[in-house]
Formats: structure tokens, C-alpha cells, sequence
């Protein structure tokens, strides 16, 4: 089940320091969080939906983690309509 | 053998990685523990500022139009004093490929980097530079990679961010995305030690010569558009390169306006904190690159800073973020160009400067940046909302970073708020004070400092005994 084919675009997550490895100068909040990576590429052979892979990068590197997003999109946008903008520049400016 | 790869390990092969990945020793400039010869690092990069042009008209960079803002000037003295409201001129950096002035500092290292063999390009960025690496590397058939700090510890990116990653996808870059912490340059060392790529540095001196050919063009512009030299031009400072590159450019073509820097109010929020990492609306031009970078600029990927702003700033204005997405909207609806929030910093600080000039005076507004989903002022206070922060029109000095974005109710509330140079230049000195005590200081040491902070050797000793 959700076997996913080798040449498949995807994404993969992998864990470069836990908190306890991470930088000296690091704030206190971001000290209790693991520094995580994220690169997608295509999948080097058939695996399934969350299982540690490797991927051929953009750069012809090749990467391993865990897969974590099959074909990754983008979803930003404009933004839900912020109303305080509107009335700018209909002459109330001065 | 596998190589150790921790933290510690790959910061202490710092100095070999970063000689092998750009070819330059910065050792042969070396003129004491502060001092270095930043005149000759700069020229003996071998490039004049005609071919800089020459370069960068290769690669779609440079001779982007110079436009009047003619109607926002009008706005601006309705509100001012009598006399007062300065001619506002704005250069169009966005028709640069990659849409920002960043081109031009991507330019040269990726010309360099063909030259010289390299395979491909390597940045660590988060800003419009990434997309201007990915670019040039692209016109130049080289590989590139993007090291960029996307995402929150839930995984969330603020759509500025994203935007800019998909911007470098778009042009063919492989993107590598982290979560929020400095450890970005532990892993643009690894990826440069592990692929052998050209490091495409802001701070080289081949990112700052890209940006002369901004100074140069600005002011040649300005003189056939109005028969005279611009008396002062503003410009967004985050790390200095932008200041620095456009001043110098400015002065090879014989222009000596007032040069004014502008950065964006973020004071109260850390950079990198998990926490606040999506409590900002701004990506860049803020004062969490520009008051650092300023009074300490050896803080980047390369030994020494090709970027030193301080050499080169005459004032130094804060404005608020909901000043600037003011400025922003109203660019839109007086003038009817829409351009990036971040890009639009130093408009909203000329905004603030026009009124106290008069209006025979001209200031320039040296870039803009585009625009989209994502870049937008828009989706930036969607996001802010999003995030629990609170999004209301009033009086913007009220605003708390990471809790409020008061947006102007009226032009007349856009103010900025100049910074004390002298105060800057101090902290300057208690920063150098820390490599070195100043008693330890050798004259060529003294001298440099002096030059770094645009002031002679009678003012550093009379600063020197206030630290």
C-alpha cells in the first residue's frame, strides 16, 4: 500500500542535530527543537509512503530521509482580503 | 573513512572550506589584528565598473528605468510645511531578472565561478538573493543550491519565505529548506565541502562590485532626467551590501548625495528564535541584519566583509512595519505600479525625509522588488493575523512587534525615526573592542577603524575614552 515509484518527485525530511547537538548561541525556544532539513528529488528506487529513501536532487546530489510529501506543491497566496487596506489611497491620506 | 561531521567539527574546517570555495585568500590583506586593505581587495578583483556593466547586460542585469513618483511627491507636500516636499524619485530594480536588485550582486560570482571551473553555485540565503543566484546560475549553465531557512518548529513557513524558495525552484535550483536556527552556515559548509560548488557570498567583494553599476546608473539617470546630482538616496539596509556597493558605485561617477540608510523596526524580536521566527513580517531590510551588520560587519560566511556600510552612511532612519505596507498600498493606488513590501522600506523612509526637504531637492529611492502570492503586503498581514497578531489602522508608533501592525491612518503619521550615528559609530568600537583592546591597537589598526566608521583619527581618540 501506498508504494510509491522510483522517479517520483517527493520530498524528504531528515533530522541534522537534535537539541542536544545543536549550536551553543541558539535562543532557549529553538534549543528544544531538533534542526530539520527538508529537500525534495526523485525517488532513486520503488519504496513506500513514510520510509526512509534516497532521493537525486536538483543538483544530482543524492539525499536521504524520510519521505514526507509526495509531489510537494505550493500553496501560497494572497492572503485572506485584510479590509484595513483598502480605503488607502481614495484621498484620505492627506 | 567517513568525516566527522557534528557541529563542532565542520565549524573548525570553516577557513579551509571557504578558501576552496571561492578561490581568494583573504590572508595577503591582512594589515594587523583589525586592519586589512579593503581598497585593494576590492580592485584586485580585476573588474572595472564597465565591464561590471558589460557582465551583467550578458545576464539581463542593470539599466532598469528610473521613474518620478509624481503624484506621491503631491501627497507629500500637501502635508509638509510650505516649500517643503522633495522631488521622489524611484529606481526599478524589479526589471532585473530574477525581479531585485540582487542581481546585480549575483552576477559576478556566478561569471567568476564559470571562469574559474567551478560546477555550480552554492547560497545560504532567505531573501530575493536566493532567486538572483538561481538566475545567473541558470544564464550561466551552472548547478545551483539554495540553503534557506523556511520553517517554524511546526513545520510553517511565512509565505514571504515560501515564495522566494518556489521563486528559486522556478529557475532550476535545488532548495535545501531548515528549520529556524544559525546553524544554516553549519550546513552551507557541509554542502560546499560535499559538492565542491562556488561559494556565492553576499559579502565577497564580487557581491558588492555588482551593486557599483546601481550607484553609477542612479546617478547618471538622475542628471539627464533633471539636469543635476540627486541630494540624497535611501536605501534598505540589511547587511550592508546594498549601502555599501550603491554608495561606491555613486562616488566612481562623481555624485556625493547625502547616502541615507533605512531599515525596518524589528527591535524585541530574536532572529533566531523559534518562537518569533513567524512573528515578522519582514524577511529582510530589518533592524535585525541592519544595526548589527552595521556596527560589526566581519559576522558572515567569509573572513572578512566586503560590505561595510558604516564607511559610507550618513543617517540612518528606522521606519515601522505598518508604515511600509502603507507606502506600499498607496505606491499601488497613487502611482499604480505594485511592488514588494521589503523592497518598499527605503520609499517609506524617502516618504518621511521628503517633507523635512525642499522641494527643489531630490531624493532616490534606489530599488523596488516584485511582487506575487507570497510577496505581498497583503498576505504578509494575513499571515500576521493568522499568527495571533493584531492588524488595525492608528497611530504606528503604538505598535509592539510580534504583537501589533499598526498601519497609518494618514501620510502625515509616516515619520520614521533617525538613529544616532554617533551612537552606532560607538558601538561600532566597543565591538572592535572585543577582538582587541583598543591599548593593543597598532596604527594601521587605528587607522582602519577610523576609515570604518567614516571619521578620522582625532574623533576615534576622543571615542575611545567613552567605552
Amino acid at each position: 500500500m501506498n508504494q510509491v515509484k522510483a522517479g517520483t518527485w517527493v520530498e524528504i525530511e531528515k533530522t541534522l542535530l537534535t537539541p542536544q547537538q545543536r549550536a551553543p548561541q541558539v535562543p532557549e525556544d529553538t534549543r528544544q527543537t531538533p534542526y530539520i532539513m527538508k529537500v525534495a528529488g526523485f525517488l532513486v528506487a520503488d519504496a513506500l509512503f513514510g520510509e526512509e529513501v534516497s532521493v537525486k536532487t536538483m543538483s544530482g546530489r543524492l539525499v536521504s530521509g524520510t519521505m514526507v510529501v509526495v509531489r510537494p506543491h505550493y500553496t501560497h497566496s494572497f492572503g485572506d482580503t485584510v479590509e484595513e487596506l483598502i480605503p488607502i489611497g481614495l484621498g484620505g491620506e492627506i | 573513512m567517513t568525516r566527522d561531521n557534528s557541529y563542532q567539527a565542520v565549524m573548525a574546517r570553516k577557513n579551509e572550506i571557504m578558501k576552496s570555495s571561492m578561490g581568494l585568500d583573504y590572508e595577503v590583506y591582512r594589515q594587523g589584528e583589525l586592519a586589512f586593505d579593503y581598497e585593494r581587495m576590492m580592485s584586485d578583483c580585476g573588474f572595472s565598473l564597465e565591464d561590471i556593466i558589460r557582465i551583467q547586460a550578458e545576464t539581463k542585469v542593470g539599466n532598469t528605468p528610473m521613474f518620478e513618483l509624481r503624484n506621491l511627491t503631491n501627497a507629500v507636500r500637501r502635508i509638509s510645511e510650505p516649500g517643503k516636499g522633495a522631488r521622489i524619485f524611484v529606481k526599478d530594480e524589479a526589471a532585473n531578472a530574477s525581479g531585485s536588485f540582487k542581481a546585480r550582486r549575483a552576477s559576478i560570482s556566478a561569471y567568476v565561478a564559470a571562469q574559474k571551473g567551478y560546477k555550480g553555485l552554492i547560497a545560504a540565503t532567505s531573501g530575493n538573493y536566493g532567486a538572483a543566484v538561481a538566475s545567473q546560475a541558470a544564464q550561466r549553465g551552472l548547478k545551483c543550491i539554495i540553503v534557506q531557512e523556511v520553517f517554524d518548529s511546526k513545520g510553517i513557513g511565512q509565505p514571504e519565505i515560501v515564495e522566494k524558495g518556489r521563486k528559486c525552484e522556478a529557475f532550476g535550483a535545488e532548495v535545501i529548506k531548515l528549520s529556524v536556527g544559525p546553524e544554516l552556515f553549519y550546513y552551507l559548509l557541509l554542502t560546499l565541502e560535499e559538492t565542491g560548488f562556488f561559494n556565492a557570498s553576499l559579502y565577497t567583494p564580487f557581491g558588492i562590485k555588482g551593486v557599483e553599476s546601481l550607484g553609477a546608473e542612479l546617478t547618471s539617470q538622475i542628471r539627464s532626467m533633471t539636469g543635476k546630482d540627486p541630494d540624497a538616496v535611501m536605501i534598505t539596509h540589511a547587511g550592508g551590501g546594498n549601502l555599501t556597493g550603491t554608495a561606491r558605485g555613486m562616488r566612481a561617477a562623481g555624485c556625493d548625495a547625502r547616502v541615507i540608510a533605512c531599515s525596518v523596526d524589528l527591535s524585541g524580536l530574536h532572529m533566531a528564535s523559534d518562537h518569533d521566527f513567524n512573528r515578522k513580517s519582514f524577511t529582510t531590510g530589518h533592524t535585525g541584519f541592519g544595526i548589527p551588520f552595521a556596527t560589526w560587519p566581519d559576522r558572515t560566511d567569509v573572513p572578512r566583509n566586503a560590505a561595510r556600510s558604516m564607511r559610507y552612511m550618513d543617517d540612518y532612519i528606522l521606519v515601522r512595519q505598518g508604515e511600509v505596507f502603507y507606502v506600499t498600498e498607496l505606491l499601488a493606488k497613487l502611482e499604480g505600479i505594485e511592488r514588494g513590501p521589503a523592497g518598499n522600506t527605503s520609499l517609506t523612509g524617502a516618504v518621511a525625509l521628503a517633507r523635512e526637504m525642499n522641494q527643489d531637492q531630490i531624493i532616490v529611492v534606489q530599488e523596488t522588488e516584485y511582487t506575487g502570492a507570497g510577496k505581498h503586503h497583503n498576505s504578509q498581514l494575513a499571515f500576521a493575523q493568522r499568527m495571533g497578531i493584531e492588524v488595525r489602522r492608528g497611530n504606528p508608533e503604538e505598535s509592539v512587534n510580534g504583537r501589533s501592525i499598526i498601519i497609518p491612518e494618514n501620510l502625515s503619521q509616516i515619520k520614521g525615526h533617525r538613529q544616532d550615528m554617533e551612537k552606532l559609530r560607538i558601538s561600532y568600537l566597543k565591538n572592535a573592542a572585543k577582538q582587541l583592546a583598543p591599548s593593543q591597537w597598532s596604527e594601521a589598526d587605528r587607522k582602519f577603524v577610523a576609515e570604518d566608521v567614516k571619521k578620522d583619527l582625532a574623533w576615534l581618540d576622543q571615542a575611545l575614552k567613552q567605552i
